[in-house]
């Protein structure tokens, strides 16, 4: 059997729609293409009906009332929305600080920059060196004008899960507001926001196999949480978000989510099969450094250091296989990722690694292929390396007095 | 990122890649820039009784274009004096291998690694 | 029931052209790629993007740098208001027309919370933008204006470059929202003179999830989206990329076909108008310049929400104002600037044609017009 090259392993960037969504997706496009607050006419009540089923589907595997589900545009408007809308309603009863995490996805930190522009300040706190936060500096982190915390669940490039229960519990008795991204975490670990003390989640669609464009903000009712809207306009979804829905996007939305709800089980023991098996093979190689906690970490998710390569080199060398070099929102530039130096990783560690995210449609053609790959590829650029050489020679890198330019 | 055919030609097929004996009097070796700026190149050069270059090798941790601007110049490299080799400037490199502006750096560290290696050499040999 | 039901609210939302849907479909399958990423399925996203910014900044009159893609036009409009708005001082107002669409108004209005005064500049009896009055407004220190380029109830089409001109003698920017414009005239951005300008993609045949905001570079704009840094910077967020190639696909189909569609719609469009006017209608905005897809209309003591669910029971898809608007019950806040009557006002209902309606459905039609119009006469005679 051949492998299609380039092997797609990047299902943390974005997913492939699943062929089952899309094809629940198209009669919304080419039939019922009524605007879904077009009242007035029954192609606006089918689109409505179809957008309200999609949303008992999404409160479906999180455990949510549908009623608590506010569409949006995607993981990054959630972000933007749960944090300077509850910020910004908040502030003047709670006070204008907020607690968030160094290795929070972009739309989280850049969300709360904003927000310092305007007043606020933030604690980003740093996590330990396997990416968990430690709780007692989360509360040390605490002041008494703390109005909001935002931790993710699942790290989009290191795959590791925060304890979102512990940290819940210690916003609830601070009385702060707790926003999680959990845009990397749906259909990978189980969701129940009837037991898990959060007020505002953030999803995705492309994540879990449905369309870009689209995503979700749950809003705790009980006890309520407000937000103040941050897009304003016809008034939909209640006030929170004004702006057309795209009937079809919510669909394949409402389809994601409901195939991950039947088949995250059976679908997640597979690829932990197939990420030991990629771990297994890759440490074969010498030097190499998993980044990461190994036991609170989704399955999905592979994030590896080759010691004594460069990273540009490296993603050059591996051009049959798609991956990312750090988180794929920040791949254009050539910083080294933040997320790996906030676990406290050198520059060229972090410059040398490679994310790896394994996902429904990885086979283990694919694994092993890539395995043999990645042998061959490192092989060949520590050959060309003089920092490789210099390691077989004993020679400690760290003692060295290069002449930087 | 966009890599022109010559520097993935280089990339691909790097040439005299290798190590020479360092304490070999006729050979002198340059050693520039830092793992944790992304590049260094190891760059030597061997010369004859009559001062020429007859071999060159380099080994260099960086990215692509970097590989392939030291790549080259071990080519240039051969047959030249050490005056004729001090004399290769970074920007012949660029423009050989149609570096795009942010790979420029790759260029002048391969002409810093020529005259690290030149000025090792000379550094050995009887004035 | 779509296949027996006729759609006439095109300018609500329109179909996605079938070639349109084809361009798309690639990704919904194998073209999966995030176009941040750097390997070959990102690469193939951002190049699709890429041709995209091209067809839509030529459908728009505008380079292709200057387009900036964001989930549609409620979004652009929020984007333009409180970006550029907002990184004023509030000694400088914002005005806005009063015959806005709620995704201009209500971000302008939100303002108000951060102390920002709003002016309205107030509408003439055909719809249009007196600049006389803009000129008054103006005397003030303003931060922005904002006046519609085609209004999405009346279809009414304002001097949008003449009202440019006085701002920017005033040293003030101008946003039009042309979402309903795009597709039905020809638009420039670029001879408009404005600073910012709003299109979207599902009311020209694209899909719904896609707009953008057309932007002169110069303009200093606080993004409303933080995050990855996608479109420079202006609006992060991962590219919805089968949209917006969608989108891209429905602006090119423009270049050869505006102008048949415009025609198309007229004939149908005014064709209509004598049979109303025949029945005793009030046409809004019928003296000025208008879309030619758009008749909005009202008969006198028949309720705009009564017809048009009749309508729908007939088979016929047709509005009561605009969509967005259609939950409440209050009379249009266009004809209210206009200065109808609310009596008259709340008779209003929205006829928007698209270039596959065809002669035969207006003829059905006017047929149910005149029958349904009778009928609830009736109902209302024997009610009073």
């Amino acid at each position: 059997m051949t492998v299609h090259t380039p092997i797609y392993l990047d299902y943390s960037a974005t997913t492939p729609v699943d062929p089952r969504v899309a094809e629940k997706m198209i009669p919304y496009i080419t039939e019922h293409f009524g605007n879904p607050a077009s009242r007035s006419h029954s192609f606006g009540w089918t689109a409505e009906q179809a957008v309200e089923e999609a949303r008992d589907e999404v409160a479906k595997l999180v455990n949510a009332d549908p009623r608590e589900i506010v569409w949006t545009s995607g993981a990054t408007e959630s972000n933007n929305l749960a944090i300077k809308g509850a910020a910004n309603f908040y502030s003047s009863t709670k006070g204008k600080h907020i607690i968030t995490v160094q290795t929070e996805h972009k739309a989280v930190i850049d969300a709360v920059r904003d927000l310092e522009r305007q007043g606020f300040t933030a604690t980003y706190l740093a996590p330990e060196p396997n990416g968990l936060i430690d709780l007692e500096k989360f509360k040390a982190a605490i002041r008494p004008d703390t109005v909001l915390a935002s931790v993710m669940l699942v790290n989009n490039e290191i795959g590791v899960i925060q304890d979102i229960t512990a940290i819940g519990n210690i916003c609830r008795e601070n009385n702060i507001i707790f926003h999680v991204d959990a845009a990397q975490a749906t259909g990978k670990v189980a969701i129940d926001l009837e037991t898990l003390p959060v007020d505002l989640m953030s999803f995705s669609a492309h994540k879990t196999y449905g369309p870009k464009g689209v995503g979700a903000l749950y809003v705790r009712r009980k006890p309520r949480i407000r937000i103040e809207a941050q897009m304003h306009g016809g008034g939909h979804e209640r006030g929170m978000r004004s702006g057309t829905l795209a009937t079809h996007q919510i669909v394949g939305m409402g389809e994601a989510f409901r195939l991950a709800r039947l088949e995250m089980q059976t679908e997640n023991l597979e690829i932990l099969r197939l990420r030991d098996r990629l771990l297994s093979g890759l440490e074969e190689i010498d030097e190499v450094y998993v980044n990461g906690d190994m036991s609170q970490r989704v399955p999905h998710n592979l994030n590896i250091s080759f010691n004594f390569v460069e990273g540009e080199s490296l993603i050059m060398a591996v051009k049959d296989i798609a991956v990312s070099s750090g988180s794929a929102c920040t791949s254009a530039s050539l910083e080294p990722s933040y997320v790996l130096r906030a676990l406290g990783r050198s520059d060229e560690l972090a410059h040398s690694s490679i994310r790896f995210s394994i996902g429904r449609f990885t086979t283990e053609e694919d694994i092993d292929y890539t395995i043999a790959l990645m042998k061959g590829k490192i092989g060949k650029l520590r050959e060309l390396s003089p920092l490789w050489e210099m390691h077989l020679d004993g020679i400690d890198l760290s003692k060295v007095e290069w002449t930087a330019h | 990122m966009a890599y022109s055919d010559k520097v993935l030609d280089h990339y691909e097929n790097p040439r005299n890649v290798g190590t020479l004996d360092k304490n070999d009097p006729n050979v002198g070796t340059g050693m520039v820039g830092a793992p944790a700026c992304g590049d260094v190149m190891k760059l030597q050069i061997k010369v004859n009784d009559s001062g020429i270059i007859e071999d060159a090798k380099f080994k260099t941790y960086g990215c692509g274009s970097a590989i392939a601007s030291s790549s080259l110049v071990t080519e240039w490299l051969k047959g030249k004096t050490l005056d004729q080799a001090a004399e290769i400037k970074n920007s012949a490199i660029a423009e050989e291998l149609a570096l795009p502006p942010v790979k420029i750096h790759c260029s002048v560290l391969a002409e810093d690694a020529i005259k690290a290696a030149v000025a090792d050499l000379k550094s050995k040999q009887p004035a | 029931m779509t296949h027996q039901h006729i759609y006439l609210d095109n300018n609500g939302t329109t179909l996605v052209d079938p070639r349109v849907l084809e361009v798309m479909l690639p990704y919904f399958s194998n073209q999966y790629g995030n176009a941040t990423s750097r390997h070959l399925y990102g690469r193939a996203a951002r190049q699709a993007l890429d041709q995209a910014r091209e067809q839509v900044a030529e459908a728009t009159g505008a380079h292709p740098s200057q387009v900036v893609f964001t989930a549609g036009g409620t979004e652009s409009n929020n984007f333009a208001i409180n970006g550029i708005t907002s990184n004023h001082d509030v000694s400088h107002q914002i005005a806005v027309s009063a015959i806005e669409h709620p995704s201009v108004t209500r971000p302008a209005f939100a303002l108000r919370s951060q102390n920002y005064r709003v002016a309205i500049v107030a509408a003439d009896h055909f719809g249009k933008i007196d600049p006389l009055g803009l000129e008054v407004t103006l005397e003030k220190p303003t931060s922005l204006v904002s006046v519609m380029l085609a209004n999405n109830e009346t279809g009414v089409i304002q001097e949008i470059a003449m009202l440019a001109e006085i701002a920017k003698s005033k040293g003030a920017l101008f946003h039009t929202d042309a979402v309903q414009a795009l597709g039905k005239i020809p638009l420039s951005f670029e001879t408009l003179g404005v600073d910012a300008m709003t299109v979207s993609s599902h009311k020209v045949n694209g899909p719904q999830g896609a707009g953008a905001l057309i932007l002169n570079k110069r303009v200093d704009i606080r993004p409303l989206l933080h995050g990855g840094g996608q479109e420079k910077g202006l609006r992060s967020g991962t590219e919805n990329v089968a949209a917006i190639v969608g989108f891209g696909a429905a602006c090119a189909l423009l270049k050869n076909e505006l102008e048949t569609r415009a025609e198309t719609t007229k004939k149908l469009r005014d064709t209509l108008e004598v049979e109303l006017k025949a029945m005793g209608a009030n046409v809004f905005g019928n003296k000025s310049n208008r879309l030619t897809n758009t008749s909005f209309f009202a008969f006198n003591e028949i309720e705009g929400e009564t017809l048009v669910m009749a309508l729908d029971r007939k088979g016929f898809a047709v509005a009561s104002g605009s969509a967005c608007s259609s939950d409440s019950t209050e009379p249009s806040h266009v004809l209210m600037a206009m200065g109808v009557s609310p009596d008259i006002a709340r008779g209003a209902v929205r006829v928007s044609f698209g270039a596959s309606n065809t002669h035969q459905q207006l003829n059905d039609l006017v047929t149910t017009l005149k029958t349904e119009v009778q009928r609830l006469r009736q109902l209302t005679a024997i009610a009073v």
